[in-house]
């Protein structure tokens, strides 16, 4: 069956490698995100590398107005139609601490923009009892940590929604995978201190093809942050409160 | 953007820097970059010594503006962003019929550095440098994009070819790719006893692609035994290329000593039956042969290597001979050597290719080793040949007027281009090249 792909906060490093990943096997990319001539180049690229067909449309996540015409373009689609959510902020913690109004920004980024889209587009997926769905968290969602928190709490939040929308699609053929990356050699992630364990956005992007296509749940990339993070959430509060990892 | 404090250095690890780079993913970043920090661009650090260093500077990391923009199926011409990597366009056009015209040793080499270097292929007798085969540039000069093609911007394209990026940052690039009946490679292979039979054979020899791996150990009546190798490219059923392998950390000092790299060089050269033999391959194998280990230049150890590419013209050949005597008896030679016949097409000023013949040769970093390239580069200026500057790391600046006779041409081009000398890398500084006289 023909596969397309709705990526959100396309220029974003995951979502750039993601999306060759899926053009170069020859599925249809539909790049959202707000720097258009940036996402036309990807889409460009997407083409040359054998995707049948790549488009670049406006996606902000602080204007849900933004939002019907990305799930509007996917009806039209024939096929199986899925969605892959990139999109994401983290402004430094000392930043929201001197304006904490700055909260609803991240949280918007992180969660609420991109749970409405999946929330108009579940229908969809479910009128034609297949779809996947990637959803891409943080291990930073996993525990509230001093270094970054608030962006954390908005990862955990939508962790849980997608945790909620599996369970739904499940039900029509749908499929929901929860992407809990490490640390990721992004723009986001260039040349901030203490950084270890770096994967390329290339080995995350495989690393979420194979969880696609094994229908997997929830993925940790790369693989050994399973485990950090198995130790870390069974961390008993009283000594977790007093570290600064 | 965020700066990085990086401690780098070239493919051969000898010589080190520390900068501050920066690391964009979009145009427009690059653009309000380089206007507040002019600095030199880098790529994959895929030249061996100096040429992307700029110790105690700045430097703009391309390798994520790698996205091909622009790609016509019919006329084989392909527009794409500075970092893109060589052997990522001959990956994925060649199974569609077009290949890049001209690809070095390495396919992780980017866009950017394959103009920047105007380098070579085992093709360079048949199909130039990579240079002659550019349609149009992306330079971008204090913040603003200039484009700029061989008919409208002579002196300035020609300085930008093989320019080193000194004059602007390339940012985007527009390549004439050429056509090919598939992705695989016929490849012969032969065994050559001796230096007036491998002239011979790499001037009678007929095919598209053409080099010869060269026994430096080999002494005596040995000398420059080695093999031919020759392709065609091809078409057939590639299997699917296999991941490449890893040097997980740096090997000792002695992996590369000379009892075993002459254990090694025996058995690679005895590897090809006497008789010779042909084989299918898909491109890349021949085409990139280091590539399968990611991180070869780790097998030399922390210390490092240095290569060593000259080209001499044809009439010096007996001073290639000479030099390569001088290297098998100094018993320092690694297991890479190589010999090639070149043609005559350049594409800049300080393009490296000449008529002749090139002989390009990996040594460890050692004192012995520096006191014999140096050596080695007195007599290549000598013969009227030239050093690469993509692999050069021990070169001085006295040599270089004679090698490269349209280096003032280049020059004031550059003054030009850079006025201020923003751009200048370790290289450029240790050469003196920007100093005119």
């Amino acid at each position: 069956m023909n596969q397309s792909w709705l990526i959100l906060g396309a220029t974003s490093s995951m979502a750039r490698a993601f999306a060759r990943a899926v053009a170069e096997r020859g599925d249809t990319v539909f790049l959202a995100g707000r720097d258009k001539d940036d996402i036309r180049r990807i889409a460009a690229d997407c083409m040359a590398r054998g995707a049948p067909q790549a488009e670049a449309l406006l996606f902000d996540a602080r204007d849900a107005s933004t939002y019907p015409a990305l799930v509007q373009r996917l009806e039209k689609q024939d096929g199986q139609v899925n969605a892959a959510v990139f999109v994401g902020s983290m402004p430094p913690q000392s930043e929201i601490d001197a304006d904490p109004s700055l909260i609803d920004g991240v949280v918007r980024d992180n969660f609420t923009g991109p749970a409405q889209i999946l929330q108009m587009l579940a229908p969809v997926i479910e009128a034609r009892g297949t779809g996947v769905i990637v959803g891409v968290g943080s291990v930073a969602g996993d525990r509230g940590r001093i270094g970054n928190y608030v962006y954390g709490s908005a990862k955990a939040g939508f962790h849980t929604y997608l945790s909620g929308l599996r369970n739904r699609l499940t039900r029509s053929g749908g499929h929901v995978v929860t992407v809990k990356p490490g640390f990721v050699d992004t723009s986001m992630t260039w040349g901030i201190e203490g950084m270890f364990l770096v994967a390329s956005p290339d080995r995350v992007a495989q690393d979420i093809l194979k969880a696609v296509k094994k229908k997997r749940n929830v993925l940790y990339t790369p693989f050994f942050w399973a485990l950090i993070m198995l130790i870390i959430r069974h961390v008993p509060e009283p000594i977790f409160k007093k570290l600064s990892i | 953007m965020r700066w990085k404090k990086t401690e780098y250095c070239g493919w051969g690890r000898a010589i080190r820097a520390q900068s501050d780079i920066v690391r964009p993913e979009r145009q427009s970043a690059l653009a309000s970059l380089t206007k507040d920090v002019p600095a030199p661009a880098i790529g994959q650090l895929r030249s061996y010594g100096d040429a992307a260093l700029n110790d105690s500077g700045y430097a703009i990391d391309m390798t994520r503006l790698d996205r091909i923009v622009d790609f016509d199926p019919e006329e084989g011409i392909v527009t794409v962003e500075a970092g893109a990597r060589i052997g990522d366009l001959g990956r994925l056009f060649a199974p569609r019929g077009w290949i890049p015209t001209v690809m070095p040793g390495t396919g992780f080499a980017t866009v950017g550095g394959c103009i920047a270097n105007d380098v070579h292929g085992k093709n360079h007798h048949v199909d130039g440098s990579f240079g002659e085969h550019v349609a149009s540039v992306t330079l971008i000069q204090n913040g603003r994009r200039k484009s700029i093609t061989p008919a409208k911007n002579i002196a300035l394209f020609k300085a930008t070819m093989g320019g080193l990026g000194q004059t602007g940052v390339i940012a985007e690039a527009k390549l004439r790719l050429k056509p090919c009946k598939g992705d695989m490679m016929v490849l012969t292979e032969r065994r050559i006893d001796g230096w007036d039979e491998f002239i011979a054979a790499l001037d009678n020899s007929h095919s598209d692609y053409a080099v010869g791996w060269i026994d430096a150990t080999a002494k005596g009546r040995n000398l420059a035994r080695g093999i031919l190798e020759e392709g065609e490219i091809t078409s057939g059923i590639s299997p699917r290329s296999g991941k490449s392998k890893d040097v997980p950390f740096d090997a000792p000092h002695w992996a590369l000593s000379a009892p075993i790299v002459r254990l090694f060089n025996e058995a690679y050269f005895r590897r090809v039956p006497v008789g010779g033999r042909t084989s299918v391959k898909p491109i890349a194998a021949p085409f990139f042969p280091l590539d399968a280990v990611y991180n070869w230049n780790r097998l030399y150890g922390k210390r490092g290597f240095h290569q060593f590419q000259c080209v001499v013209p044809v009439a010096a050949v007996s001073a290639l001979h000479a030099m390569l005597e001088k290297i098998a008896n100094s018993g320092l030679a690694s297991p890479l050597a190589v010999l090639k016949r070149m043609g005559a097409g350049r594409a800049g000023y300080l393009s490296f290719p000449m008529e002749g013949y090139t002989l390009a040769v990996d040594f460890p970093n050692r004192a012995e080793a520096a006191e014999l390239i140096t050596r080695l580069n007195r007599l290549t200026a000598e013969a009227g040949g030239r050093v690469y500057f993509a692999k050069d790391s021990l070169c001085t600046p006295d040599l270089i007027g004679q090698m490269y006779p349209e280096l003032s041409d280049w020059q004031e081009a550059v003054a030009k281009a850079d006025p201020d000398g923003t751009l200048k890398t370790d290289l450029v500084r240790r050469l003196k090249l920007r100093d005119s006289k």
